[in-house]
């Protein structure tokens, strides 16, 4: 079911925002075959008819009262930024220029 | 011959704990002993430039706080000596994991992404933990976010094993493990997606408890697998793990999975399980799907005396199946990998931690985050991101990520079965003891069947605790036994680890740990012989 292409391994690192070079692309497509050949077996298992689970516990939501705490002060919100600016985080260029 | 003897250090966080209180010393020596135990075992840079390469020790800090943790402690025997009424603990220092967030020093994960990152605020545990007037030592090493059983993805230098200096002390949890196995800290705090606080307990001879999910806030714990991640203690004794989980656990309005109901109490139940006969009545099931085929022999052997230990401290010992605990990795891996894709997206160079700006072409916000996550991460990080982006993705979703969650109630019912059974689960906690480092780092998946026995915990949101059970006869490397209750019934881990515990002290004469090396002879013998 598996073999995970090289090109397979460049556009889930386009989806996951990782840049990779020719060699990780390739390195990376062996291991992901591997282990997705080791953990595929889920599939096999007795599972139909069976509800999933995503949580360990039976939680419903929690929410607190609406009132307002102590929060983050707009320094130290900023203080770990790479870059800031008027009270802002500053990024680069959110469009292609041309 | 040198040992790692000393009055104060080799302590357990309990006997320290009275010492504090009878006057014996004060938390200013017993902090002290510790730093300058850190001082002498840790080693120094092997390249001041690169961080990467770590120390010639054991490598098993981050940051150390030493300026804080004296100020602290001499706060703490000021309040002492004016009469003031102090929290059972006050005083002993800890450890904790550099996953857990905390103010006035640095918290990395392991990560070059989060290099010089200061949190703004305190983790939930750690706010208990300064309550509780625990002078923080400094920040353990460990995998990047917590992922790994070996802590060589670290991208600071992997911890060392005091066992053995060219092993493994485990991970992702190797640094806490390590420092309070080769008394560096009497206490640790660890955190357990998979397996991370007990397999390094397990292969360094200590002492670790991954309670159940949802009894110890998450809150300021840096995320790796949110329906698995879980706070707990690293200690020495089951006494102290127990007397550490009753500072840690309760209830806490900000991490909305918390089980709203008081912790414990633990450290009574681990008292009576050390007692004459605290065993009687207990019936613990041997995991057939955890024993026998593909774990080390030593570890076996070692494993079988301990349960005609707990037989001849009064429990009964059956065997049960579990039978879809063989898939149990498989689900684990792409559960765990699927949130681990989407946690790990917020390190994106815009709010905090590294931005990187790509080499060539248009600076274009894009650009910045891919070139950022990818001097960022470090290779493990970047494949579990890849396989949960393939887990999730349209078309393979119900064959992986649908079909493990569908596995997991699977695992789920088999404790439910089991326990309607037993009070008690048991399993050796890791298949083998502590190996080379640098042996599977080119083997994702032989380093992912490290966490075997351990996983299916997680996956259930059971509480476990990894007892150690005595020394490989093929290496004299430790080997750990694992417990495991049902929800919420921690305090059975307790009274059962103690049980062990004391039976086994009673044959050795004492703790594993005695019988530990000396730490700085190692460290010494190891230096010389590479500088030949």
């Amino acid at each position: 079911m598996t073999a995970i292409t090289r090109d397979q391994v460049a556009h889930l690192a386009a989806l996951a925002h990782i840049e990779m070079d020719e060699t990780e692309l390739e390195s990376m497509s062996s291991e992901l075959d591997g282990i997705v050949g080791a953990v595929q077996s889920v599939s096999a298992a007795p599972i139909d008819d069976v509800p999933p689970t995503s949580h360990p516990l039976p939680l419903s939501n929690a929410f607190r009262e609406d009132v307002v705490g102590e929060t983050l002060t707009n320094d130290e919100a900023l203080n770990n930024a790479p870059d800031a600016e008027d009270g802002q985080f500053k990024v680069p260029a959110i469009l292609d220029e041309d | 011959m040198t040992t790692n003897q000393n009055a104060l250090i080799t302590l357990s966080a309990s006997e320290a704990a009275e010492g504090l209180r009878n006057g014996d010393f004060t938390s200013e020596q017993l902090t002290q002993a510790h730093l300058d135990r850190i001082e002498t075992t840790e080693g120094t840079a092997v390249d001041a430039e690169d961080r990467s390469l770590g120390k010639t020790g054991l490598n098993a800090f981050l940051h150390v706080n030493a300026e804080q943790a004296l100020d602290d402690a001499r706060q703490v025997d000021a309040d002492r000596a004016a009469g003031k009424q102090l929290p059972p603990l006050a005083g002993v220092p800890i450890a904790v994991k550099d996953l857990i967030v905390t103010t006035g020093q640095p918290t990395t994960a392991a990560s070059r992404m989060l290099e010089g990152w200061m949190s703004p605020y305190d983790a939930t545990v750690v706010q208990k933990i300064r309550e509780a007037r625990l002078p923080i030592l400094g920040k353990t090493n460990l995998d990047e976010f917590a992922m790994g059983s070996s802590t060589e993805h670290s991208a600071f230098g992997c911890t060392r094993n005091p066992w053995d200096l060219d092993r493994i002390p485990g991970g992702s949890g190797g640094g806490s493990a390590a420092a309070v196995s080769a008394f560096q800290a009497p206490l640790a705090l660890g955190t357990d997606t998979g397996g991370s606080i007990r397999q390094p307990a397990s292969v360094t001879g200590s002492v670790g408890v991954k309670p159940t999910y949802g009894s110890v806030s998450r809150y300021g714990v840096i995320a790796m697998a949110s329906s698995l991640d879980q706070v707990g203690p690293v200690t020495r004794t089951v006494r102290d793990a127990a007397a550490l989980h009753e500072v840690i656990g309760g209830y806490d309005a900000r991490d909305s999975t918390s089980i709203n109901e008081p912790a414990g109490p633990y450290l009574a139940e681990a008292e009576k399980g050390a007692t004459e006969g605290g065993l009687k009545g207990l019936k613990i099931g041997v995991v057939k799907e955890l024993t026998g085929d593909g774990f080390q022999s030593g570890v076996s052997q070692r494993f079988q005396e301990s349960l005609e230990l707990l037989r001849a401290a009064g429990a009964e010992i059956v065997e049960v199946s579990t039978p879809h605990f063989d898939h149990a990795l498989g689900a684990y891996y792409l559960i765990m990998a699927s949130e681990v894709s989407s946690n790990l997206a917020k390190y994106d160079g815009v709010r905090f931690g590294l931005r990187k700006l790509p080499e060539e072409g248009p600076v274009t916000i894009e650009r910045v985050m891919s070139a950022t996550r990818a001097a960022g991460f470090g290779p493990e990080a970047k494949r579990r991101i890849i396989l949960g982006t393939y887990a999730l993705s349209a078309g393979y979703y119900d064959a992986y990520y649908g079909s493990a969650q569908k596995v997991r109630t699977l695992v789920q019912r088999d404790f439910t079965n089991a326990f309607e059974q037993v009070d008690v689960l048991v399993s050796p906690t890791s298949p083998t003891t502590a190996f080379k480092l640098g042996e599977k780092t080119d083997d994702p998946v032989s380093m992912y069947l490290n966490d075997i026995a351990t996983i299916p915990t997680n996956l259930a949101g059971v509480p476990a605790i990894s007892v150690p059970a005595g020394l490989a006869p093929e290496n004299g490397l430790p080997v750990g036994v694992q417990f495991m209750a049902p929800v919420k019934e921690d305090a059975r881990l307790y009274r059962v680890g103690a049980g062990l515990e004391a039976a086994l002290q009673q044959q050795w004469g004492g703790g594993l740990l005695d019988q530990l090396p000396d730490t700085e002879s190692l460290i010494a013998a190891r230096t010389q012989g590479s500088a030949k």
